[in-house]
C-alpha cells in the first residue's frame, strides 16, 4: 500500500461522517421547528386550514406514516411525534440528541465553544411532556431555533477552516436543500401555474405558508413586495441566488465545499460532477421551464439527485 | 490521626500556610458559593464520567473539592524517587516474567502466582517491546499515615485513569483563584500531555523509520472514561480512534481516513487486553482489531501498555514489589507497602479470619472499591458472611490492617471537615522516565469514610507540590 505520510491533521473517516451528520441533524431540528411554526400559524387562521396544514407538516418532515390518524392530525400529535418522540429519528429531540452524540464522537475536532453550544440544555426536551410544550409552543420553538443558531454561529466563529469544517458545511447545506425540496414536494399541488388565475384568500394563505415554513416571508417581500404568485414563490425557493434556503444557494455552497475537499485531497470524485451539474442546471433554468416540465416531476428528480450525491460523498471519503 | 494541615495538634503545618490563610480570608460561605461555580464549569465543559443503566443523569460529575492538598518540595522529593524506583522495578519484573523468569527461579515470587494469573499472557513470552517497556503509564496509589509515613496501596500498570482530573482541577483552581498561585508558589503540572507524547514517540516500533503516527484507542463515546480519552488526544494533537477505525493489512496497522488508509505506529490504548484483538484474546468480543496482536509481536506497531502488563499490578503480586526493587535494582525500597496478608497462605488466612473485624479484606482481582470488606465498619453478620467467602476460595483474597489514613480539610454542605485522602501520581516510562510534580488526590467525601473511588462517593482535589 504505497501511501505517503500525511502531515498535519488527518481526519478519520468516522470523524468526517460524524461532522457531516452532526450538522444535518442540527439543520433538520431547525427546519422542523420552522415547519411546526408554520403549521401553528395556519391553525390560527379561519377556515379548515389547520388539519390540512398539520398534515403537510407531517408529510414534509417525512413522518406521515407515524401518525395513527393521518386525516385528523392535531397539534398534540405533532408535538408528541415531531418534537418529543425519542424513537422518531426526525423529531427535534432525536435530532438534538443525535447531533450531540455525533459531536461527542468527533469531540477532538470541535472547538470548546461548539461543544458548549451543543451541550447546553441537551436534556431539556427529555424533561418535557406534550402538555408542557403545548403551553409554550412558540417559546420551545424559539429555543430550538436559538440553540441551532448558537451551534452554527460557534462553528463559524471558532473552527479552523480545515477539512472537518468542510464536512460540517456539507451536512448543513445538503440537509437544507433536502428540506426545501421536501417542502416543495408537499406544496407542489398549490403551486400550480393555473391556480394563479384563481387568486383570492385561500390560495394566498397556502402560498405564503411555504414562505413561512422556510422563514422567507421578509426576504421574499424585499424582492417581490407582496406580489405572491406560485411562479415567483417556486422561483424564489428554487432559483434565487441570495436566499440561504434556496436550492441554488445550497448547491453553490455544496459545490464550494466539495471543490475545496478535492483540492486538499488532491483528487476529484463523482460527487464533484453531480453537484456541479446540478448547480449549472439551476443557473440556466427559468421557472417557466420548471413549470412546463412539471414542478412535482422536477422536485422528485432533484430529491433523487440529492440522495445520490450524499451516497457519492460517503463513497469518496470512505465513510 | 494525622491531618495534613494541622498535624496532630492545632498548629498549621508549614506547607499549608497559604491554603489556611486563603480559607480564613475567604470564609466558608464564599468558598461554598465558588464551589457551585466550579461545578457549573465542569458540567459545561463536559468533564463527566458516564454511568449508563442506573437511571438519572447518564453523565455525572466527580465532585471537586476546592481545598487543595499540599506537599512541600522536600516531601515530594522522596515520593518522586520512590515512585520512579517502583515504576522501574515493575517494568523489570514484566520483562523478566516474559523472558527468563529469574525472579521465579530464585524462588522470590511463586511461579504459580505468575503463570496461573488471569492477567498473564503466554503469547507475550519472548516478545521484545521497544525500550523493554511494558507499562508506559504507571499509576501508583499512595496513602499517608504521618509526617514521613507514606505507603503504597496499589500499583496500576495497565491503563490508569484520572490524569485528566489532575490537569483540569489545576486549570479550574488557577482560573478561579489566580492570587493563590501568585509568585509561582506551586509547581505546574501542565507539561503532562507533552511528556506523554514524548514517551509514546520514544517507543515507536522497529518498523517505523520516520515520524511515528501515534493514536489513542478508545472503546468509544459510551465508555465511562471517554472524556479523558478525548481530552488527552486533543492536548497531544493525536487522533482519537475506535477499534472500527483501524484495520490490519500487509503486516501493518492502518486507520481509515478521508485520505484513504494511513499507517499507525504507536497505539496508546485505553482498552483492556481482552478487547484489543478478538483473534488473540476473546473470540466472542465484538470490539477490537482482528490481527492487531500479531502485528505487535512482529514489531509493526507498539501497544501502550503492552498486553499482559496487568500481571504486575495484581493484588497478589503487589506483595512482592519491594522484593522486586531489591532483586532487580539492588536498592532499598523508598516507599513501603501496606502490610498485606495473603489468604492463599493457610497461616495468614487463619490470622485474617480471626481478626476480620479489624482488617480490610479485598478480592485479589477486584477494582474500583467494589467487593471489599472494611472490618471495623462492618456488622457481625457481614463479617461472618465474608469469612464464608474467604474459606471457600482463600486464594482470591488479601487483607490489610485498617490504616490511620491522613486527612485533609474538605468543604462540605455544613462547613469544613477533615476527610481521608489518597494520591495517584502518573509515572511515564519510555526511553526516559518522566513524572510531573503532583497527581490526582482522591478524597472520601463522606465523613469517616475510607473509600475514595469515584464510583463510591469519592471526590477529587487539586494537588500541589510547592516550589522550593
Amino acid at each position: 500500500m504505497g501511501v505517503e505520510r500525511m502531515t498535519g491533521r488527518i481526519l478519520l473517516s468516522r470523524t468526517a461522517e460524524s461532522l457531516y451528520w452532526l450538522n444535518r441533524y442540527i439543520d433538520r431540528a431547525d427546519s422542523t421547528a420552522r415547519l411546526i411554526e408554520m403549521g401553528n400559524r395556519m391553525a390560527m387562521l379561519p377556515g379548515a386550514y389547520s388539519q390540512q396544514e398539520w398534515r403537510s407538516v407531517a408529510r414534509a418532515s417525512g413522518c406521515l406514516d407515524q401518525f395513527e390518524d393521518p386525516e385528523g392530525i392535531t397539534e398534540a400529535a405533532i408535538v408528541r411525534i415531531l418534537l418529543l418522540d425519542k424513537d422518531n429519528p426526525s423529531s427535534i429531540r432525536a435530532c438534538l440528541e443525535n447531533a450531540r452524540a455525533n459531536a461527542k464522537s468527533a469531540r477532538t475536532s470541535l472547538t470548546m465553544a461548539m461543544w458548549d453550544a451543543l451541550n447546553d440544555g441537551w436534556r431539556k426536551l427529555e424533561l418535557m411532556d406534550v402538555a408542557a410544550v403545548q403551553r409554550e409552543l412558540q417559546g420551545v420553538l424559539d429555543w430550538v431555533k436559538s440553540r441551532t443558531a448558537m451551534i452554527r454561529g460557534s462553528s463559524t466563529s471558532t473552527m479552523l477552516r480545515d477539512d472537518g469544517y468542510l464536512f460540517l458545511g456539507l451536512g448543513g447545506h445538503i440537509e437544507r436543500a433536502d428540506m426545501t425540496l421536501r417542502l416543495l414536494d408537499v406544496k407542489s399541488y398549490v403551486l400550480l401555474p393555473e391556480t394563479e388565475v384563481v387568486g383570492g384568500g385561500r390560495d394566498h394563505h397556502q402560498w405564503t405558508s411555504v414562505l413561512y415554513a422556510t422563514s422567507a416571508v421578509r426576504a421574499y417581500n424585499h424582492i417581490y413586495r407582496s406580489d405572491y404568485s406560485p411562479g415567483k414563490i417556486a422561483g424564489f425557493l428554487i432559483l434565487n441566488k441570495q436566499f440561504p434556503r434556496s436550492l441554488l444557494f445550497s448547491y453553490s455552497k455544496i459545490v464550494r465545499c466539495l471543490d475545496r475537499l478535492a483540492e486538499s485531497h488532491g483528487s476529484r470524485h463523482a460527487c464533484n460532477e453531480t453537484a456541479e451539474k446540478m448547480q449549472s442546471d439551476l443557473q440556466r433554468l427559468q421557472v417557466g421551464e420548471i413549470f412546463r416540465q412539471g414542478l412535482p416531476e422536477f422536485v422528485a428528480e432533484t430529491i433523487g439527485t440529492t440522495q445520490r450525491l450524499g451516497a457519492e460523498i460517503s463513497e469518496a471519503y470512505h465513510f | 490521626m494525622f491531618d495534613e494541615m494541622s498535624g496532630t495538634g492545632d498548629e498549621i503545618r508549614a506547607p499549608y500556610a497559604r491554603v489556611a490563610k486563603w480559607i480564613e480570608d475567604a470564609g466558608v460561605a464564599l468558598l461554598q458559593k465558588r464551589s457551585e461555580e466550579a461545578e457549573a464549569i465542569f458540567r459545561r465543559i463536559g468533564i463527566t464520567f458516564a454511568v449508563y443503566g442506573e437511571g438519572g443523569d447518564p453523565e455525572r460529575l466527580i465532585p471537586f473539592d476546592l481545598i487543595p492538598r499540599v506537599f512541600a518540595a522536600q516531601e515530594w522529593a522522596v515520593l518522586d524517587r520512590g515512585i520512579r524506583q517502583r515504576a522501574r522495578a515493575l517494568n523489570a519484573f514484566l520483562y523478566d516474567v516474559y523472558h527468563r523468569g529469574e525472579i521465579l527461579r530464585a524462588g522470590i515470587v511463586p511461579e504459580k502466582l505468575v503463570y496461573q494469573n488471569a492477567a498473564f499472557v503466554p503469547a507475550m513470552m519472548g516478545v521484545e517491546p521497544p525500550g523493554r517497556v511494558y507499562s508506559h503509564i504507571v499509576g501508583i496509589d499512595i496513602v499517608r499515615t504521618g509526617p514521613t509515613g507514606f505507603q503504597v496501596l496499589e500499583d496500576n500498570c495497565r491503563t490508569p485513569s484520572g490524569v485528566s482530573y489532575m490537569l483540569e482541577n489545576r486549570e479550574i483552581m488557577m482560573r478561579m483563584f489566580p492570587s493563590l498561585f501568585a509568585g509561582g508558589a506551586v509547581q505546574p503540572v501542565d507539561a503532562y500531555p507533552d511528556h506523554l507524547l514524548k514517551t509514546l514517540r520514544e517507543v515507536a516500533p522497529p518498523a517505523c523509520n520516520d515520524e511515528p503516527n501515534i493514536v489513542l484507542l478508545t472503546p468509544g463515546s459510551f465508555n465511562s472514561a471517554y472524556y479523558e480519552h478525548s481530552f488527552l488526544a486533543d492536548l497531544m494533537g493525536i487522533s482519537l480512534v475506535e477499534p472500527r477505525d483501524l484495520f490490519i493489512d500487509n503486516g501493518l496497522v492502518w486507520m481509515r481516513t478521508t485520505h484513504g488508509p494511513q499507517r499507525v505506529d504507536v497505539i496508546y490504548r485505553r482498552i483492556d487486553d481482552d478487547f484489543i484483538d478478538p483473534l488473540a484474546f476473546r473470540p466472542d468480543s465484538l470490539l477490537g482489531v482482528p490481527g492487531l496482536f500479531d502485528v505487535y509481536r512482529a514489531g509493526g506497531v507498539t501497544l501502550c501498555s503492552a498486553p499482559g502488563a496487568g500481571v504486575a499490578d495484581d493484588k497478589s503480586i503487589y506483595i512482592y514489589t519491594p522484593d522486586m526493587i531489591r532483586f532487580y535494582l539492588g536498592e532499598k525500597p523508598i516507599l513501603d507497602n501496606v502490610p498485606t496478608f495473603r489468604c492463599a497462605d493457610s497461616d495468614e488466612c487463619a490470622h485474617v479470619l480471626d481478626n476480620i473485624d479489624e482488617l480490610v479484606v479485598k478480592e485479589v482481582h477486584g477494582s474500583g472499591g467494589y467487593g471489599m470488606l472494611i472490618g471495623p465498619k462492618a456488622t457481625a453478620e457481614e463479617c461472618t458472611a465474608y469469612s464464608e467467602r474467604i474459606r471457600k476460595n482463600p486464594s482470591e483474597f488479601i487483607a490489610q490492617p485498617t490504616l490511620a489514613l491522613s486527612t485533609v480539610p474538605s468543604l462540605g454542605p455544613t462547613g469544613i471537615g477533615a476527610r481521608h485522602v489518597d494520591l495517584r501520581p502518573y509515572c511515564l516510562v519510555g526511553r526516559d522516565m518522566r513524572l510531573v510534580p503532583g497527581g490526582l488526590t482522591r478524597v472520601a467525601l463522606r465523613e469517616g469514610s475510607l473509600v475514595v473511588n469515584s464510583s463510591q462517593g469519592g471526590g477529587v482535589k487539586d494537588t500541589w507540590v510547592l516550589s522550593e
